[in-house]
């Protein structure tokens, strides 16, 4: 299954703005940390003010740069993607880089301070041992905190796009499933051929119109169930053919084959639809005298297996990819999504005279517990990658 | 002379509908055959000469929009007139773009009546002004070689147009470089470069390179859009050559081109719709 992440979906021009805003917010900490110090030190509150925003900035400025350089570069130094949660590089990186950043940071600051003040205070590298201490956990505590507060902000951001991406996607999914049921050339097609009937025949022109119309009807309801019942799965496909019987005439036949003790078995509804839809398209359409579609159920232990075989033109040539429509590719991945393992779905050549494809789709069996439909709709996970 | 139609509609009760309606719309025209496939709407065509063939655009076989191509291909040069083709369709927004741009004309399905017997209007006004310009043509100077009175060159013009504007089918990522070819249970790695021309047969394509013949299975409008395009040529619907395999172009009285290659013996013959790319610099 395909996993890859999309990359920061957020533009890169948003970055600087965001980049201006956390150093705005360490402006503010700055303060905050002055007028702590005030309190407790000799220094007029001026002062106070200018060594503790030169020295806040300069440690943010370090490490929020180290951070961004070190994020940027994770995937090249340990081969693993770069973390899309508000660039992070973990937190060994992190520490390091804070402490760093303190030190450096705290050099730097205290150095502009005392350019700007005139005055001469000791730095980190000019102080005795246990002032430098003293000085660098004053440094360290609102450096880590800052770190962590940024932190948690990107992680939530970073989660909510996630989650916005993911439902996103999830419409985009429920849409393109939705108009591969309803394809236009399909629609307009049947309309036109129920146009003809009207004048020639009203009352097939009414079967063929209540077909459509059961159809349209389980298309649009068909995404919001969770399961269906195979019995209710066959008779959408029989509406389906039925509207391509008429369309096609003697070119194409079809039949079911649905063992009574499996009608109640649940299925994803319009498991089977694009697999039916493949055979007619790429086997029955192009052919001239058309052919059949045999749609049979069956049971192997705790599987159900469901097999779609048509009499059409086969396998095309060998350049062919494996039909890179949307609908086959979409039941390979409802059945990884919903199943994993225990699923599966192939497509091969027939390997009997008659020609054509055979399909075949193998889930757990399980049954609805009540005749009719699954009793609780689940809300069916659609894949999201 | 009454008009004579084709209609070529894999649908059965639309190919009935279509004929009832135009029975009604225009009671003079004459529906010479109804076809359910591409093959047999141009085998019919070609053997009933109708002046007006309605073309499905999906059909079995072969596209109505492959019929026609085939019919401007295959026509003969005895001065009949080449049919007014009317494609239809069901849905094909992309189609009916180029059908516009190429001066189509096409009805959608279901068909209205309205846009049914603008159709027909349209198309006898043509006829009509064929039969004149041909008349007048023949009364002039007794020849009709120097107007286009059969429409077939104004019928090319209007096919190239449209292959032209056709939207590129999903853009392979990159062209082909070898053509695997199976030869019992080997697999024979064919280099690109080493292909002379390629050439439909039914269902497969032959590879000829300057020493050997391979087939393929696949066919021809699958394996197309694989090949670099300014490097292999379209000459024909079923023939696609190397351009730097071609040694020579002739172009013969009646403007048929022939090519000659560089490393086969075999003599191509370029189809009116692609003659207009040999031409010298």
């Amino acid at each position: 299954m395909d996993t890859t992440r999309v990359p920061d979906a957020r533009p890169a021009t948003h970055r600087w703005p965001r980049f201006a805003r956390r150093g705005v917010r360490v402006a503010g900490a700055g303060v905050v940390i002055a007028t702590c110090l005030w309190a407790l030190l000799p220094q007029p509150f001026g002062t106070t003010l200018v060594y503790s925003l030169c020295i806040s900035l300069m440690t943010w400025l370090i490490i929020d740069l180290s951070r961004m350089a070190v994020a940027s570069r994770m995937p090249g130094w340990f081969g693993k993607p770069a973390s899309s949660d508000g660039k992070w590089p973990g937190w060994i990186w992190m520490l390091f880089i804070v402490v760093v950043g303190a030190v450096f940071g705290y050099a730097a600051g205290n150095e502009i301070g005392n350019r700007l003040t005139g005055l001469n205070l000791p730095g980190p590298f000019n102080s005795n041992l246990r002032q430098m201490l003293a000085l660098l956990v004053t440094a360290l505590v609102p450096a880590v905190t800052i770190t962590y507060f940024f932190q948690s902000r990107e992680v939530i951001a970073a989660q909510k796009a996630e989650v916005e991406r993911a439902e996103r996607q999830a419409a985009e999914q429920q849409l393109k499933l939705l108009e591969s049921q309803l394809e236009p050339h399909m629609l307009f097609n049947t309309l036109a051929n129920l146009r003809a009937l009207i004048a020639v025949d009203p009352e097939r022109a009414q079967a063929m119109l209540d077909r459509l119309i059961a159809f349209l009807r389980a298309s649009l309801a068909g995404s919001r169930v969770g399961a269906q019942t195979l019995a209710l799965e066959f008779d959408r496909l029989r509406d389906y053919l039925a509207l391509m019987e008429i369309r096609m005439g003697p070119r194409l036949g079809a039949s079911f084959t649905l063992p009574a003790e499996l009608a109640g078995a649940l299925v994803p509804p319009f498991l089977l639809q694009p697999i039916v839809e493949n055979s007619i398209k790429h086997g029955l359409e192009p052919k001239r005298e058309g052919g059949r579609i045999e749609v049979t159920a069956g049971r192997d232990g705790t599987t159900l297996v469901v097999r779609v075989r048509d009499t059409g033109v086969g396998a095309s040539g060998a350049l062919a990819p494996t039909d890179g429509g949307f609908g086959l590719g979409h039941v390979h991945e409802r059945l990884a999504t919903l199943y994993g393992a225990a699923a599966s779905f192939e497509l091969v050549p027939a390997d009997d005279p008659r020609g054509g494809m055979l399909a075949t789709v193998r889930l757990p069996y399980a049954a609805a517990p009540a005749a009719g439909v699954a009793p609780t709709p689940m809300s069916m996970p659609e894949k999201v990658s | 002379m009454p008009a004579r139609a084709l209609i070529a509609e894999d649908e059965p009760l639309l190919a009935a509908t279509l004929q009832a309606e135009l029975a009604k719309l225009w009671p003079e025209l004459e529906i010479a055959a109804v076809v359910g496939d591409g093959e047999s709407a141009v085998e019919q065509t070609l053997a009933l000469r109708p002046e007006v063939c309605f073309l499905d655009i999906r059909m079995p076989e072969m596209s109505g929009l492959e019929a026609a191509q085939a019919l401007a291909e295959d026509w003969p040069d005895d001065g009949t007139s080449f049919p007014l083709v009317v494609f239809v369709t069901a849905y094909d927004q992309y189609a009916l773009q180029a059908f516009e741009r190429a001066a189509f004309d096409y009805v959608l399905k279901p068909v209205e009546p309205v846009r049914l017997a603008r159709t027909c209007a349209r198309l006898r006004e043509a006829l009509a002004a064929r039969s004149a310009a041909s008349g007048d043509a023949r009364t002039s100077d007794g020849t009709t070689s120097t107007a286009d009175p059969a429409g077939l060159a104004g019928a090319v013009e209007q096919l190239r147009a449209l292959l032209a504007s056709a939207p590129a089918v999903a853009a392979p990522a990159e062209p082909l470089r070898v053509i695997q070819a199976g030869i019992g249970n080997a697999i024979h790695m064919v280099p690109i470069d080493d292909v002379v021309y390629f050439e439909a047969a039914d269902k497969y394509v032959r590879v000829l390179t300057a020493t050997r013949e391979y087939l393929i299975r696949v066919a021809l409008r699958e394996l197309l859009p694989r090949l670099d395009a300014t490097r292999f040529w379209q000459i024909h619907r079923g023939t696609v050559v190397r351009a730097e395999a071609i040694a020579s172009a002739e172009r013969d009285d009646s403007g048929k081109v022939t090519l000659r290659l560089q490393g086969r013996p075999e003599k191509l013959v370029v189809s009116r719709l692609h003659a207009h790319r040999f031409r010298a610099m």
